[in-house]
């Protein structure tokens, strides 16, 4: 991927704006995972694959985002 | 003094060279150069590490609501005979497997009751109380309906999971679970 050249504070900005978005992320699917265990411990299976899928979804794009635009650009 | 290049500095903030730095300046570098992020790369790869168990989770979670749903009508079990325990008694049982605790309650002449006996808040084993018309956890004070298993009262937030009765002329059976897993 060819991304322009930051300066160090753009690139910190930037690094800490997708940090944040992440670490949001991260929250949710812990949000999804308790709910779902409570859910299924409840009895209830409706939402088990939906939120597997959803919680998917979140790690695919803090992959993306850490991998791309951190990981791989830092080296 | 004008800094073209902020990058190029290497200069430790006493003066002094490298080798006489403590050694927990090394591992929390501040000067530019030394600090390359290696941090922050940890703390990104934990997070996607988190995400990852996340997932893992999830998946867990599919898999046996999965193997649940595949295990199919749980069998009919006799658990006591219609004179064996009067309004207000109850009996202790495994249902629908050993180690599955579950409690039978007479709350009326013509009407059974049966819930798993472990607190769905942690685990501890419930305590009929049919004259208050229902279940105590002791460990900390949660309280479900005798009626429906549903929280009353203390920590708990799910309700009890609620067996199926049919009582016959033989006795009570219990021939599966309503709601909640035991």
């Amino acid at each position: 991927m060819n991304l322009p050249s930051f300066a160090r504070s753009q690139r910190l900005t930037i690094v800490a704006a997708i940090l944040c978005f992440v670490l949001v992320l991260v929250v949710l699917q812990l949000w999804l995972l308790t709910a779902t265990m409570d859910s299924f411990l409840g009895g209830s299976d409706a939402i088990v694959v939906p939120a597997a899928l959803a919680s998917l979804g979140c790690f695919a794009l803090n992959f993306g985002l850490l991998h791309f635009f951190l990981l791989k650009r830092d080296r | 003094m004008r800094i073209e290049n902020p990058d190029s500095i290497s200069k430790s903030p006493d003066g002094r060279p490298i080798a006489d730095q403590p050694i927990w300046r090394e591992q929390f570098p501040i000067d530019w150069p030394t600090d390359d992020f290696r941090s922050r790369r940890d703390f990104t790869k934990l997070l996607g590490l988190t995400s990852l168990a996340f997932v893992v989770g999830q998946i867990w979670i599919a898999f046996l609501a999965i193997r649940r749903r595949a295990a199919g009508p749980l069998p009919a079990l006799q658990v006591a005979s219609r004179e064996e325990i009067p309004v207000g008694g109850s009996k202790v049982f495994d249902y629908p497997r050993a180690g599955a605790t579950c409690v039978l309650t007479r709350i009326a002449a013509d009407r059974f009751v049966a819930y798993g006996q472990k607190c769905t808040h942690l685990s501890c084993p419930v305590i009929p109380k049919p004259a208050e018309n229902c279940l105590q956890c002791p460990c900390h004070d949660g309280v479900f309906d005798l009626a429906t298993g549903h929280p009353l009262s203390g920590p708990p937030r799910r309700p009890l999971p609620r067996l199926q009765l049919e009582v016959r002329d033989e006795g009570v059976f219990a021939v599966g679970v309503e709601e909640g897993i035991l």
